[in-house]
């Protein structure tokens, strides 16, 4: 076999040893850095960005894309801190998810029904709920911000000062989603609808209700991303998710989903989130300044994606 | 995977030489060498004697060698003049070449995307030409055209080689072989089985050598009369009509039958099947399935009716980079209710029945888009099989299959009709008809001008009636 049919065949496993080349280098750099508390640190960091990409791979994988999915994680975030004190936690979580959830719907129904471009449509309801929400802002000033015990916990607490809670929250769903993927009829036809439209239609299938499901699920996913990510910070404000969105969509495609549909999964995914969490603290120990940080980060992205493209096509 | 593996080929000057083979066997890959789309890990080609290495398709047309590609060439958002652009096609000798092929009022500013497949693959006909090609490569260009089209191919062809030049024709069709062929080299499983000179009575050699078994074996397998049909009918049209085509159709179709429709290109039969399908809606007439009137808004509807398409570009219907498992189960995932955890071993069940009344080959089983042509349209037919029906409507399911695999289709409608299934086949190919059919109409300007015995149905009164001939007395002078 050669070197790129073995890339092409094991293209996670390579992944995978970039990712422990990366936490290499940081116990070179950092001698002593890496800890079970840095692990565990990494992984929580990981899990907003691993449910935004968990979104993106799915409607990659059905041949769309949602780049609205900060807006909607910043929106969720600032949703439940300002009315967890008038609500209550249970009712200002509900209604953080339902707003990603009727955002991911209307993605869903501009793309699926309208037949909207998904770049252009997602792009548009994006700037549209940051709109919405400094509207929103504005009228509640004064009011209290209050990120509920429960959801710090979720984003910051640890089981036995070791284990996030988080991963109590993500493990589950990365399984269903890994599951669902290879074994459900939802998953099975995410992959024929970015594979062959014309080809679901002319078996039976309504192509629409598939990518409205997604998209819907999509806005659901960021939603929880941004409950977990306000946790983490333990405060809302209305950019909190905006630096995610590029990495949501990076994480799927250095995972080894296919950006035209049809190809990868979300094991891939989990890698590539974990890949890009790591490669981020390891910009932050070499002290990097932000905007060298920021030119690293995007270089290694687009490096990855190119030599993907190439391997696979 | 190993395609090709000792693949020899000599073509003379002055000759129109036929390179044949059943799908899989090689020729698709040979022809990308010879183009340069592929690199050969060994063996050699020439050109007059000289040896070439081609690294790149411009590489082998500076050597003369030109092609004409299995799909047309052409990007179809351009017009017929800037896609002649692209290439620096002078579009002066391809409108020659095209008033030669009927086509001296095609308008050159026309988007390629408005064109029908037939006339875009005579300008990739022309476009090829005019190149002026010591070698020409024609791949399946006869597959997608019509009789009287196909006609200018091979004209053509004949006077290529009165210049002294030569032509590489391939085709699955062993009668254009036999009446325009001086050679026809055979592959078989990668490897070349003999040259045969066609003319001679070769056509049962050449598809005793593409089969590698004796001729017998491969003769018309299992094709019985259907049992008297009784009951209504699986499927009944009345006064269908749908856009400017398609006028006014009426024809019953009983389970256990196989209806033929003979027609040229363009006469209604793609909105009929449509129409049928669930792809469009017709503007006026009734579809009846098994008694009961149907108005389908999706091929949803059509499905739930019993009613599935096999539609002519596989490209169309299959899913390239998913697994033939994922291909064929697709239709069983349709519906709401299907989303849920998958069956998986009832699935599986029923897609190795399917392969296996099929004999769908499954040696690259993890893509689709990785297997030969025939066994691609096996994908297609296998995914109705497995998920049920009551009549199946087959348009020009063996457009560019090799005459193995099409017996085989042809053997399998007549099981399925055996069976109690209803089939409703359009074929381009006239001669293929009494193989299969029970029963033949012919489809001319949108209505059917005659039905007749599949039997009794041969290719000069089926062409003269395609033609909108009446009767043999009518016949042009």
């Amino acid at each position: 076999m050669t070197l790129a049919a073995f890339l092409r065949e094991r293209s996670l496993l390579v992944l995978a040893l970039l990712l422990a080349l990366l936490v290499g280098i940081i116990t070179v750099v950092r001698p002593g850095t890496v800890t079970p508390d840095w692990i565990a640190n990494t992984l929580l960091f990981a899990v907003p960005l691993g449910l935004m990409a968990g979104g993106e791979t799915l409607l990659l994988l059905a041949g769309g894309i949602d780049l609205s999915v900060a807006s909607v994680a910043s929106g969720a975030a600032y949703l439940l801190s300002s009315n967890a004190a008038p609500l209550g936690t249970t009712l200002a979580v509900l209604l953080g998810l339902a707003a990603g959830l009727l955002v991911g719907l209307l993605n869903g129904v501009g793309v699926a029904i309208f037949r909207v471009q998904p770049l252009v449509m997602t792009l548009g309801t994006g700037l549209m709920a940051q709109g919405a929400l400094v509207v929103y802002s504005q009228k509640i000033i004064g009011q209290e911000q209050l990120v509920p015990r429960a959801v710090a916990t979720l984003g910051s607490g640890k089981f036995a000062g070791l284990v996030p809670y988080a991963l109590f929250l993500w493990l589950p769903l990365a399984l269903l989603l890994i599951l669902g993927l290879r074994r459900s009829g939802f998953g099975r036809l995410l992959y024929a609808v970015g594979d062959n439209e014309a080809a679901c239609r002319l078996s039976g299938v309504r192509v629409w209700r598939v990518l409205l499901a997604a998209y819907a699920a999509c806005g659901l996913l960021a939603a929880v991303a941004g409950i977990v990510l306000v946790g983490t910070t333990n405060a809302a404000d209305l950019s909190l998710a905006n630096v995610y969105l590029l990495p949501a969509i990076a994480a799927a495609i250095i995972g080894g989903t296919s950006i035209f549909g049809g190809r990868g999964g979300y094991g891939g995914t989990i890698v590539g989130a974990l890949f890009l969490t790591v490669l981020d603290s390891l910009l932050t120990l070499l002290n990097a300044p932000e905007p060298v940080k920021q030119m690293l980060y995007g270089g290694v992205i687009l490096a990855l994606a190119a030599a993907y493209t190439r391997l696979t096509d | 995977m190993v395609a090709l593996r000792a693949a020899d080929l000599q073509v003379r000057a002055g000759e129109v030489h036929a390179l044949m083979g059943a799908n899989g066997a090689g020729k698709s890959t040979l022809v990308k060498m010879l183009t340069g789309v592929l690199r050969p890990d060994g063996g050699s080609i020439s050109i007059r004697g000289t040896p070439r290495r081609f690294r790149s398709p411009l590489a082998a047309r500076q050597a003369g060698l030109v092609s004409v590609y299995q799909d047309p060439a052409l990007v179809p958002d351009l017009t017929i003049a800037q896609n002649l652009r692209l290439a620096r096609t002078p579009p002066d000798v391809v409108r020659q070449w095209l008033g030669r092929f009927g086509f001296s009022a095609l308008d050159f500013a026309t988007a390629v995307r408005e064109l029908p497949l037939p006339t875009l693959r005579l300008i990739d006909l022309a476009r090829a030409l005019a190149a002026e090609p010591d070698i020409l490569l024609l791949d399946e260009i006869t597959a997608a055209l019509p009789p009287d089209l196909a006609e200018h191919v091979y004209a053509a062809a004949r006077q290529w080689r009165s210049l002294g030049r030569s032509v590489i024709f391939i085709s699955h069709r062993l009668a254009e072989i036999a009446a325009l062929c001086d050679r026809a080299t055979v592959l078989r499983d990668g490897v070349t089985v003999g040259v045969v000179e066609p003319a001679q009575g070769g056509e049962e050699r050449i598809v005793a050598l593409m089969l590698g078994a004796p001729p017998e074996a491969a003769a018309r397998a299992g094709i019985a009369a259907a049992a008297a049909p009784s009951g209504p009918p699986a499927l009944e049209v009345q006064a269908l009509r749908c856009g400017e085509k398609l006028r006014d159709v009426s024809f019953a179709l009983r389970a256990g039958e196989v209806l033929g429709l003979a027609a040229l290109e363009g006469q209604g039969q793609e909105e009929l099947f449509d129409c049928l399908a669930g792809l469009r809606r017709p503007d006026a007439g009734a579809i009846l399935a098994a008694g009961a009137p149907q108005h389908f808004h999706h091929p949803a509807d059509a499905i739930r009716a019993g009613l599935v398409l096999v539609p002519a570009d596989r490209v169309r219907a299959l899913l390239p980079q998913r697994s033939v498992h994922e291909n064929i189960a697709l239709p069983l995932v349709r519906r709401l209710r299907d989303w849920g955890g998958l069956p998986m071993r009832a699935e599986r069940a029923r897609v190795a029945e399917a392969v296996r009344r099929l004999q769908i080959d499954t040696r690259a089983a993890a893509e689709v888009k990785r297997l030969s042509g025939g066994n691609q349209q096996k994908v297609v037919i296998a995914r109705w099989l497995a998920c049920g029906f009551r009549t199946l409507l087959c348009f020009d399911p063996t457009r560019g299959i090799d005459i193995g695999t099409k017996r085989q289709i042809y053997a399998l409608l007549r099981e399925l009709a055996a069976s109690g299934a209803a089939v409703l086949l359009f074929t381009s190919e006239l001669s293929e008809i009494p193989l299969a059919c029970d029963r033949v109409a012919v489809l001319f300007g949108g209505r059917i001008v005659a039905g007749m015995p599949a039997a009794g149905a041969d290719e000069a009164t089926l062409l003269r009636a395609a033609h909108g001939l009446r009767a043999r007395a009518e016949a042009p002078a």
